[in-house]
């Protein structure tokens, strides 16, 4: 979903960049105070890495369309909000710098859409549906999946509404918000599945390392490793 | 299901050096079978006809512009290079961040 220089207007770009260099400052802020400590911070850049791995890998999604992982669910529930919004800002500015996918002057958008949106609504249904699932380990892989599975359409629909306020060419809007949405929940299964996928590998290794499992999993904090001497 | 144990199995150097590694296959390997199909973004704006007005990224002249190695003719190779130096540097890149935020902590636990 990463938008090229030109879909959007220079004000609508110009905005989306203000937005998201203040949100990126403030993610900075509370990801110092509240996310990263010496245990987890290694698992933020492990994050950010594979975001920009499965990135690369394009699914098929039907009639000669594709998807790809946004990753913004899978990095809130492992590395918190804050944090996975810093992974997906160095993940599109990397890919907007060195690999020209992506525009320079829509980064901002790019980074607003996947970076903010996506996370936060990822994060906000991941915790949702771990707070009506068992407090069991195995409940947080398939929290994330839903968050993921929502994350993507919403992007996608959030797009529309930045076309709507500065979109550069004349588009039905109506017909842009259901192609977009229509395609995005499609692309969405693909990255509930991704998402499970990579949970699930963290939580079976470290589920101590992992943000939602934080408080909310008392066989966690019971347990503390004895072998460890 | 069974009481989870929550000891941790391995440990976080391990966790990392594993994950880096399937990472770097992913960019590096994987990458290579990616559909080339459009994302759904470009689908939607080429079947509405708003691709158009897409312009050329100020980078398009990058030396790995669109994920290849300027002068790597191989599409393997230069695709799966353009991966491995994506990672790396994203991984330089977030590392670096997170050791500056980290350090700059208030320590609110522990």
């Amino acid at each position: 979903m990463h938008v090229p220089d030109g879909f959007l207007d220079a004000p609508t770009s110009v905005a989306t960049g203000v937005v998201a260099a203040g949100v990126v400052g403030a993610s900075l802020v509370r990801a110092s105070r509240r996310e990263l400590d010496e245990r987890t911070a290694p698992l933020a850049g492990l994050v950010a890495v594979f975001v920009f791995a499965a990135q690369m890998v394009n699914f098929p999604v039907g009639a000669g369309t594709s998807g790809h992982l946004l990753g913004a669910a899978l990095a809130a529930v492992l590395v918190g909000p804050a944090t996975a919004t810093l992974c997906l800002t160095v993940v599109l500015a990397v890919q907007a710098f060195l690999f020209a996918d992506g525009g320079v002057t829509a980064l901002g958008t790019n980074v607003l859409l996947m970076g903010v949106v996506g996370v936060w609504v990822g994060y906000g249904v991941a915790r949702a549906v771990l707070s009506v699932l068992p407090r069991r380990l195995p409940s947080i892989p398939v929290a994330g999946a839903v968050g993921a599975a929502v994350s993507v359409p919403v992007a996608a629909l959030a797009f529309t509404g930045l076309y709507a306020v500065g979109g550069a060419a004349p588009i039905p809007l109506g017909s842009l918000a259901t192609a977009m949405v229509g395609w995005h929940l499609l692309i969405g299964l693909g990255e509930a599945a991704i998402t499970f996928l990579a949970v699930s590998s963290i939580v079976a290794a470290r589920p101590d390392l992992v943000h939602v499992a934080r408080g909310r999993m008392p066989a966690l904090e019971l347990r503390t490793p004895e072998v460890v001497a | 299901m069974s009481a989870p144990t929550a000891a941790a199995r391995i440990s976080t150097r391990r966790l990392v050096l594993v994950g880096l590694a399937v990472c770097l296959v992913i960019a590096g390997v994987v990458s290579f079978y990616a559909s080339s199909h459009p994302d759904g973004l470009e689908y939607v704006a080429g079947s509405l006809g708003f691709d158009g007005v897409a312009q050329d990224s100020a980078t398009a002249g990058s030396p790995l512009a669109d994920y290849a190695v300027r002068g790597v003719s191989d599409n393997r190779l230069s695709g799966g290079l353009a991966g491995l130096v994506g990672a790396v540097v994203t991984g330089l890149l977030m590392f670096g961040l997170v050791m500056l935020a980290r350090r700059r902590a208030p320590r609110g636990r522990d």
